[in-house]
């Protein structure tokens, strides 16, 4: 019994380790990245990771270490009697202070380009989160929002074209709600009210979750949607196949002489 | 033990302080520090009970969702047999949140510890307002009728709805929500009231009435934990009463506070405008945020004390870990924008928010490595609570090293609203405070009860909870790393999240067993208060006032006038043989003074 108690700590970094070595082989990690962007914000992770990974075992193991070494009973040498270090206060102060101001420089660029370098294209489409969907608003052909050849979806399907820089205008109707697309690692609370916009280039076509992020009621659960990245000509053609639909029903709707 | 006079010789100074009460006076409306701690001390752990059950509703939901859950499931969902509805499901983790955060943590730290350490730590008689204090702990129960009611509140509100807009109560959706959120919102009222009644007590009373040569700089760990914390309840408090009386207003009244222009739900306009959703986040986490170290901070004290005790060794760096704690309280105030990177909230702000967030985490660092400097060379006994406090320490690395990732803004993007950050806060408040609060359960009941703990049971309940709190929320990071979302009732319907149901089974039944775990220690703990072996002054020979008085103290506390010479941590000291050396123990003839302590 006498290690029983430090070989027990000594488990918190090695099985703490092990999960994030097996983790991958089960998928169990970031889900597929089909977006520029998505790779910078992966990369940092894995750059803190790889960081914190290295402090925690480093500190774990010495908690293992001296909890080994100085335990009462086998440990029969006089204890050091000290108040502490001044030369070891500084030095471990300073180092973390480098070390989380270099993190926090470092990463300021992608936190930029993921929310403050808005680019310069028209918007693509206007999305609005309500209790428990995502309605779509697409400017149709002449590329203006709010003019009559808008297209509306109401389906929570969402398509967009593929390798093109995507504005989006992203507003609520009613509470909070956040647009979280896991695929391309980025993710905006709708606040009501308030229009905001949300910007992203997707990579790789094909069909991917919406998730809504943010606690909007008891369907929060069930607000899910599903975006489409394809390439442009589908996506125009696509996009006139819903104009035409509307059309028709819009038509239809028509009170008959 | 010259120091410490007889009982029978203390006899006189202690008649002059009893005044001879009913039952009432003396076990329910108190105004003896102690008693209002203990009762402070059962009603919390009650609501743990509470809280841990909600917990497991929720886990019982990710683990099988919309299966019949067995034995509880009864209780919580009767009406569907046991199967846990989307709107049951919002009401778990909104009150199992609530109930942890505002009937649990909180006044099991500043209200049990606070009360009933403060005067014995700094060798006063009783606090410096003991009827404010009484107060205190009597607000607490509109707080918890008021809670307790609201999970009934559709059988009494037309269209009622137990509170189910999470703990942060976001508006609006929190102003569409019936009935039960207004309950909800009078007793957050009613909460602040008491702690703002105890944080105003606290800072007097280690102002004030230390005892002779209780310097600042000579109190223990603990008192500074809780004095900081006094501090940041009475600066930050304020703010979320009158946020929650906003929105009270806006439920009632429409005023219009939080809520926007053209603004509809729940297929009405309403009226009112002019408002922002942003402000109640603002408020609520200029709050909610120095509320995190107000859940931890008396916690890292407590700890600090029990492990110098038991690793028979001064506390490395005595000046830092206050510094660090004045730190962390300060940076505190400046930090709350890092809930909201991607609310909505400028984005520069975000940059500067995610700075001051960085900082942060450099006091906690000093900490740790503080408590690693105080084990190395000491002679550790590995008591329960010296097993507590040492997990306390390992646990609170991981839930630090995991603020880094929320920190950085662009990486928070991805993780904000996923497991990631429910491991975070699990570790620093599960793993982390309530570690530390069994840790000190274990021991000060000594001197709470007059008994002692059983020892044995006590390791096999660390064990246990050890190994099971690890099995849930060791995973909670993975799952975060795929992006998987806190508060989704069923996320297994995202084919992104299809595959983590397996995982999710394994976390529940750890957290079943970790619950479970906890009947040696009810058992133990209630046991050990009418037939645990009765103990001495001070059990486990420590250095602090307390432990000079006896166990349990009698109204008044201190048979004698305690006089303080020396700092609390002077364990193993070359001036005297034993290897402790209390507050209290004149220096021996002829002794140099200690050199002081830096």
């Amino acid at each position: 019994m006498n290690r029983f108690w430090a070989l027990v700590f000594l488990l918190v970094p090695v099985l703490g380790v092990a999960t994030f070595v097996v983790a991958p082989y089960y998928h169990h990690w970031f889900p597929p990245d089909v977006s520029e962007l998505g790779r910078v914000i992966d990369r940092l992770f894995m750059f803190v990771l790889w960081l914190t990974g290295a402090v925690f075992v480093a500190t774990e193991c010495t908690l293992f270490y001296f909890m080994w070494k100085y335990n009462a009973r086998s440990n029969h040498e006089p204890i050091k009697f000290s108040h502490g270090s001044h030369t070891l206060e500084v030095v471990w102060t300073i180092l973390p202070t480098v070390t989380l101001l270099f993190i926090a420089i470092y990463q300021m660029n992608a936190w930029a380009d993921a929310k403050m370098r808005k680019p310069d294209v028209p918007i693509t489409a206007e999305i609005t989160g309500r209790q428990f969907n995502w309605d779509v608003r697409y400017p149709g052909a002449d590329g203006v929002l709010n003019t009559p050849d808008d297209i509306f979806r109401y389906d929570g399907q969402i398509h967009l074209p593929v390798n093109e820089e995507i504005l989006l205008l992203i507003q609520s109707r009613d509470v909070l709600h956040s647009f979280f697309l896991p695929n391309i690692r980025i993710k905006q609370d709708v606040v009501p009210g308030m229009a905001q916009n949300m910007w992203f280039k997707a990579k790789v076509p094909g069909e991917y979750d919406i998730v809504c992020a943010e606690l909007c009621g008891w369907g929060h659960y069930r607000m899910r949607g599903r975006v489409t990245f394809e390439p442009r000509a589908d996506y125009e053609a696509w996009l006139k196949r819903m104009y035409d639909e509307q059309e028709a029903k819009t038509v239809a709707m028509t009170p008959s002489e | 033990m010259s120091s410490i006079p007889a009982d029978a010789h203390a006899h006189a100074a202690h008649v002059e302080h009893a005044h001879h009460g009913s039952f009432l006076t003396t076990y329910v409306f108190s105004r003896d520090h102690k008693v209002i701690g203990l009762q402070f001390l059962f009603s919390t752990l009650l609501w743990f009970l509470v809280g841990g059950l909600l917990a497991l509703g929720v886990r019982w939901q990710l683990a099988y969702p919309w299966s019949d859950m067995p034995v509880l499931g009864r209780m919580i969902a009767s009406q569907m047999g046991g199967q846990i509805a989307p709107e049951t499901y919002t009401m778990l983790f909104t009150m199992h949140a609530t109930v942890m955060i505002f009937l649990v943590i909180i006044p099991i730290l500043a209200g049990a510890f606070g009360n009933f350490l403060i005067p014995l730590m700094i060798g006063a008689d009783d606090m410096a307002f003991p009827t404010l204090n009484m107060l205190s702990y009597w607000f607490m129960w509109p707080a918890m009728i008021c809670f307790g009611f609201s999970f009934f509140a559709p059988l009494y509100f037309p269209e009622g709805q137990p509170p189910s807009s999470g703990w942060t109560s976001y508006a609006p959706l929190s102003l569409t929500n019936g009935g039960g959120q207004t309950l909800w919102l009078i007793g957050l009222t009613f909460v602040g009231v008491s702690s703002m009644m105890g944080s105003v007590n606290y800072l007097t009373t280690i102002i004030m009435m230390r005892a002779p040569g209780m310097t600042m700089f000579r109190l223990p760990m603990t008192i500074w934990g809780m004095f900081i914390t006094a501090i940041l309840q009475a600066f930050a408090l304020p703010v979320l009463t009158a946020a929650g009386f906003m929105q009270l207003t806006d439920r009632l009244f429409g005023t219009g506070f939080f809520i926007p222009e053209g603004w509809a739900a729940n297929n009405s306009l309403h009226a009112s405008g002019g408002g922002q959703p942003l402000l109640w986040q603002h408020l609520f986490w200029f709050y909610s945020h120095p509320a995190v170290y107000i859940m931890i901070l008396p916690a890292m004290g407590m700890v600090s004390d029990i492990i110098a005790c038991f690793a028979r060794k001064p506390l490395f760096g005595y000046k830092p870990m206050v510094y660090a704690i004045a730190g962390i309280a300060g940076l505190g105030f400046i930090v709350w924008g890092h809930h909201m990177f991607v609310s909505g909230m400028n984005p520069v702000l975000g940059m500067t928010f995610m700075v001051a967030t960085m900082m942060i985490a450099l006091p906690s660092a000093v900490k740790v490595f503080n408590w690693l400097g105080t084990i190395w060379g000491g002679k550790i006994h590995f008591t329960t609570p010296m097993l507590f406090a040492l997990s306390f320490v390992s646990m609170f690395i991981i839930g630090g090293l995991s603020g880094i990732f929320m920190a950085a803004t662009p990486i928070d993007i991805f993780i904000h609203d996923t497991y990631f950050i429910v491991a975070h806060f699990h570790y620093v408040l599960f793993a982390g405070t309530a570690m530390g609060v069994f840790g000190a359960i274990y021991f000060w009941f000594p001197k709470m009860f007059g008994r002692q703990m059983n020892e044995s049971w006590g390791k096999v309940h660390f064990l246990l909870t050890f190994i099971f709190l690890n099995g849930v929320f060791f995973p909670m990071h993975i799952l975060g790393m795929v992006g998987f979302p806190r508060r989704l009732a069923d996320p297994y319907q995202y084919e992104t999240f299809h595959h983590l149901r397996p995982l999710n089974v394994f976390m529940t039944w750890c957290a079943i067993l970790m619950v479970a775990s906890q009947i040696i220690f009810i058992v133990n703990f209630f046991y050990s208060i009418f037939f645990g072996p009765k103990v001495g002054r001070n059990p486990w020979h420590a250095n602090s006032l307390e432990w000079s008085a006896p166990s349990p103290p009698g109204h008044g506390n201190f048979d004698f006038q305690p006089i303080v010479y020396r700092g609390p941590y002077e364990y193993g000291s070359p001036e005297v043989d034993t290897d402790y050396y209390p507050q209290i123990q004149p220096p021996p003839e002829g002794a140099q003074p200690a050199p002081a302590s830096h």
